[in-house]
């Protein structure tokens, strides 16, 4: 019987993720994935942010608001305003895809720049709201 | 045709992920329920820029803004869950580590969701 158990030989692989050209449309794939994870860990700074509003006056809140005006702090609020847009547009694709409508290589390689476009303006449109004054309008 | 399947197998119909297609449906009417809820809590940040504690606090007090926003984040957190078991199942296929992540992954989401709701609450009574 086998008493010298052979390695099997090394068999050839199909060319894989980085030996192509990257099309647009890959590019929204792992953007699609990139950003639901990020903004999964949106979710602890939304999370964090509701502490310390429960918390109240001097409860955190203000930490919260300093950090949040850093530079860093900025641009990760920021980060995650884009991932949302860019994840929502991206989200309603895919449920169009389910649906069975947008398979058209074309459509889908003009609709991918499209959402990349959308979403960038969009979170730029957000930030410059806030940064002329227009925001806080719930207060 | 030949297959392996049992046709206790076959009639059950839920396929080598034992739940059928529960994982995907319900991924979808997260998504769905998310079109909306997204959009309201984008509204009510960027109302909220810049002001002091008493805004939030007041905002959420008001029962409807309270149960928006509990179902914002119980939405998210139930769609992350399903996203992220995703990612883990593509790249992670050692069964250990997999099991292990998923219960990690699982963890910290059901303990920020039981975090937020509970901030939730505290807002509205105080």
């Amino acid at each position: 019987m086998a008493d010298n158990p052979q390695r099997p030989p090394a068999r050839p692989l199909s060319p894989h993720m980085t030996i192509y050209r990257w099309p647009v449309t890959m590019m929204t794939s792992i953007t699609h994935r990139f950003t639901g994870v990020g903004l999964s860990v949106g979710a602890v700074v939304l999370a964090w942010w509701l502490v310390c509003v429960s918390n109240g006056l001097d409860g955190g809140y203000g930490t919260f608001m300093a950090f949040a005006a850093t530079p860093v702090g900025e641009l990760i609020l920021f980060g995650l305003t884009w991932a949302l847009i860019y994840h929502f547009f991206n989200g309603i694709r895919h449920l169009a895809w389910d649906l069975g409508y947008g398979f058209d290589k074309r459509l889908a390689e003009r609709n991918s720049v499209t959402i990349f476009a959308l979403s960038v303006i969009g979170a730029i449109a957000v930030f410059a709201t806030a940064w002329t004054g227009h925001g806080g309008y719930l207060q | 045709m030949t297959t392996a399947q049992t046709p206790l197998h076959k009639v059950q119909g839920m396929g080598s992920s034992h739940s059928g297609t529960s994982h995907f449906w319900r991924e979808r009417v997260t998504a769905l329920a998310l079109i909306p809820l997204s959009m309201w809590f984008l509204y009510v940040m960027l109302g909220m820029v810049g002001a002091s504690v008493v805004t939030p606090a007041q905002f959420f007090q008001h029962p409807w803004n309270g149960a928006l926003m509990a179902a914002f984040i119980s939405f998210s957190l139930y769609h992350a869950s399903l996203g992220l078991q995703v990612v883990i199942d593509d790249y992670v296929h050692t069964a250990g580590t997999k099991i292990f992540s998923l219960l990690a992954i699982r963890g910290a989401l059901l303990a920020c969701w039981i975090i937020s709701i509970f901030a939730i609450l505290r807002i509205t009574v105080s």
